[in-house]
């Protein structure tokens, strides 16, 4: 992952030739950006610090934590792990009773606080890297393998929401997107009885096609009538998840002489195969993950596709101009946005699921959003956003089984930690040391920012 | 969130509440410490017993609650250690329960259809681990996994006998939360009940939400929208129903909140409980408590990790039925005095002639054994 720094780094930005905008247009184009065409609220994230979004800023977290606000990142981490402490503290039952006689004895009052909150930790970080409690070499490596293949589903929607990012598209239509691919692909799976490698092949492409099929339908109309893709990929969610509740009450979706609103089992030839063998959950999905993250970093930074996005998402009027085609773009990259969700969608059904149920999709399609956001919608930084979630993800359930924290807690304690990662300026502000401020308001208050943008 | 910043307007009552603060902490905090080393609970067995529930949560007030109630007065009672693990999402039923199995469970109990092949798949790669599944059934046995299944429509059958016959207006109503065999057995009892009543005793009683024949009625599509319940009771209240079931947990309470503004503003109105004695556990609504259809699914659990604690593990499905006191009506407590003592010996012949067999209460989703 360094060599892709260093390219990243290394990166040139376009070349003023192939560049059709004035300098004008350009910062016009940039201030644009920073609300993706005005289709977000200016200052949910200040644009100042979400960096990556701007073309010549394209670079991964990892340049953004460690050259310019390394401090920050550690202070940001540092905090969230102090606040989300100190909550688990008050819900630990040993805190509680010690506390009725704090001033009796209050080394064990904070005692126990530091027990609650260290054993806590140590559960995550057993649960999502290493645990050296396991019995077996396997079985110490199993939490990682648990965080990669949460992960799987999180990199691919993600990349998908941050293509449609970087076109200046605020697409939430992911959790839409990937139970259309789930149904599509599912179907597949359960009801057609191919050969191995065809049969998966063929499961694959299905979801694709599924989840594009949904993605470029809101294109389409975004690109034909002008309607606001935010409203349509709301409305496509829940399209695609009573959709999918029907079916499942149809007995073509169900499984024969039973009524549970439940798929068959896919075919053994329609699943993933599991890479390190049967005792890891992780499949094939995850290969396809990177090999999807390579094809996005590639068709934003190498490809002439990939910049009409780019430039679309900068400025469409400008865009227009210079002679490219809008409607073409918008709905080719949310086909695109689609078709990456509809790989999660493939990664649910045929990677870790194995079955069609209404939960199929969990909330993959709206974290997937926050993954996009915390990866500055590069992709390499939503890659690394979605292994980060994965973590939480995974290493929740030995906080909750090995320390009895209330679920909910978990849940609260890693929204506090991602929060904070992904809001410098908060963490710089509770510290005192906020050197941006002034470049920050000046962004804010940028008059583009405040008008209606968007494709079409 | 808004409200409670404007109530703190300025930094001097900010003081203020510091202080109060102070105050209580430091008035709850002079207890004495506790002897050193006083804590260990003696006789505590190393037996552990774990559960993981479906997206519903531990407090569904439905099949996952009472489980693990169940669970934790196996805790009490018998001395056990207890894990549990809440899935937010289907997509967690995998890791938390291989989680369990790593963190050394000797029983793991499972509930619902939906942790059916997560609880296969784990049961069969530990075979040495023992599960248990409430409210579901394998057409295959596993050799380690104890279905915990009820035959509800027994006890359902009562309650539809004794809705139409307490009904004034002649209509009764039932719905349902998602059409599935753990819901509709519920409906289909009910809906027999009150055919019986009307063969029995010549009436016309009507029931609105489900027809039986047609396998088709009310739902309000999940287990959680108490909105959906509300407007659909209010549906059947202006249709003329006056008692009404509704199978669908939490959602239920919408169904109690439409009735007990019926009922407050002077319709006389009743509601029937499932899964637990609604008196007891949903006590707002204990004016228009007419009764419960009870599945003992906290009892069955204890009894079920005591029998794997004491070394009498089988794979048997326990099938709950009015026989075993697995289904039961619950009592009337408040309408007691309404219910008459001609029905109250109607209702204990049913019940007996359902366990002799002479009266057979059949549903499509009712347990195959």
């Amino acid at each position: 992952m360094s060599e892709d720094k260093g390219k990243h780094v290394a990166e040139p930005a376009p070349e003023p030739a192939d560049q059709p905008l004035s300098a004008e247009q350009a910062r016009a184009a940039k201030a644009d950006l920073e609300t993706a065409g005005g289709a977000k609220e200016p200052s949910l994230v200040p644009a100042a610090a979400q960096g990556g979004i701007t073309a010549e800023r394209d670079s991964s977290p990892f340049r953004n934590f460690f050259a310019g606000s390394a401090m920050t990142s550690v202070l940001a981490v540092l905090l969230a792990l102090i606040a989300g402490g100190l909550l688990i503290a008050s819900t630990d039952k040993q805190v509680a009773s010690s506390a009725a006689y704090l001033f009796g004895r209050p080394t064990d009052f904070l005692a126990a606080v530091w027990n609650a909150a260290t054993q806590s930790y140590v559960a995550l970080f057993q649960g999502a890297v290493f645990n050296p409690r396991a019995a077996t070499v396997a079985g110490q490596f199993a939490p990682i393998m648990e965080t990669l293949t949460i992960a799987t589903p999180l990199i691919t929607a993600g990349l998908g929401v941050a293509l449609a990012f970087r076109a200046g598209l605020f697409n939430i239509g992911a959790q839409g997107q990937i139970i259309f691919a789930g149904i599509f692909a599912g179907w597949v799976g359960f009801a057609l009885h191919l050969p191995m490698g065809l049969h998966l092949l063929l499961v694959l492409v299905a979801g694709i096609i599924g989840g594009a099929i949904w993605g470029g339908l809101v294109g389409l109309l975004k690109a034909r009538t002008g309607a606001h893709e935010v409203i349509l990929t709301i409305m496509f969610n829940y399209i695609a998840l009573y959709f999918l509740r029907f079916l499942l009450t149809t007995p073509a979706f169900q499984r024969p002489g039973a009524s549970n609103p439940i798929s068959p089992v896919l075919d053994p030839s329609a699943i993933y195969p599991q890479i390190f063998g049967s005792q890891y959950r992780l499949h094939l999905g995850f290969i396809l993950a990177i090999a999807a993250t390579v094809l996005v970093w590639w068709l934003l930074n190498r490809s002439t596709l990939g910049f009409e996005f780019r430039a679309v998402g900068a400025n469409p009027k400008a865009a227009q101009t210079a002679g490219i085609n809008v409607s073409r773009a918008t709905i080719l990259v949310m086909a695109m946005a689609g078709g990456l969700a509809g790989m999660a969608g493939v990664a649910q059904v045929a990677g870790t699921e194995k079955v069609l149920t209404e939960g199929v999709a969990a909330s993959f399609g709206f974290d997937a959003i926050t993954v996009a956001l915390l990866g500055r919608s590069s992709p390499w930084g939503t890659f690394a956003a979605g292994i980060l979630f994965g973590a939480f993800r995974a290493g929740a359930v030995q906080m909750q089984v090995q320390t009895g924290t209330p679920i909910d807690i978990v849940l609260v304690v890693q929204s506090l930690i991602v929060l904070f990662i992904a809001a410098p300026p908060l963490v710089r502000a509770i510290f005192g040391l906020n050197p941006r401020r002034k470049k920050m308001a000046t962004a804010a208050t940028s008059p583009k920012a405040a008008l209606p943008g968007g494709a079409a | 969130m808004k409200t409670s910043l404007r109530a703190i307007p300025k930094r001097g009552s900010l003081a203020t509440v510091a202080a109060l603060g102070a105050t209580a902490l430091l008035l709850t905090s002079c207890g004495a410490p506790p002897e050193a080393g006083g804590t260990s609970s003696e006789g505590a067995s190393d037996y552990t017993g774990c559960i993981v529930s479906d997206s519903g949560g531990f407090d569904d007030q439905s099949f996952n609650q009472s489980s693990y109630e169940g669970l934790k007065k196996a805790e009490t009672d018998l001395g056990i250690k207890v894990n549990q693990a809440e899935s937010t999402a289907d997509t967690d039923f995998g890791p938390n329960l291989r989680a369990m199995v790593t963190a050394g469970c000797d029983m793991t109990i499972t509930v619902g259809f939906l942790l059916g092949d997560a609880t296969e798949e784990q049961a069969t790669a530990n075979p040495d681990s023992h599960f248990a599944i409430v409210d579901f059934n394998y057409e295959t046995p596993i050799a380690n996994v104890k279905p915990i299944i009820y035959d509800t429509a027994q006890a359902a059958f009562m309650a539809g006998y004794l809705a139409a016959g307490t009904t004034k207006t002649g209509t009764v109503a039932t719905f349902g939360g998602i059409k599935i065999p753990t819901v509709t057995i519920f409906m289909d009892g009910y809906a027999d009940g009150v055919k019986y009543y009307n063969e029995q005793n010549n009436k016309q009683v009507k029931l609105l939400g489900w027809n039986k024949d047609a396998q088709d009625g009310s739902f309000t599509g999940d287990f959680e929208k108490q909105d959906v319940g509300k407007q659909l009771t209010q549906n059947f209240l202006d249709q003329g129903a006056d008692i009404v079931m509704p199978v669908a947990g939490p959602v239920g309470k919408g169904a109690g909140a439409a009735l007990q503004e019926a009922k407050d503003s002077g319709k006389d109105v009743k509601l029937i409980w499932v899964d637990s004695d609604g008196f007891l556990n949903a006590p707002e609504y204990a004016d228009v408590m007419l009764s419960s259809v009870m599945k003992s699914m906290g009892e069955t659990v204890e009894e079920v990790v005591k029998e794997d604690k004491d070394g009498n593990f089988s794979n048997t499905p326990y099938v709950g039925t009015l026989e075993n006191n697995g289904v039961a009506l619950a009592p009337f407590h408040n309408f007691d005095s309404e219910v008459s003592a001609d029905m109250k010996s109607q209702l204990e012949q049913i019940k007996k002639d359902i366990i002799s067999g002479t009266l057979v209460v059949s549903s499509e989703a009712s347990p195959k054994s």
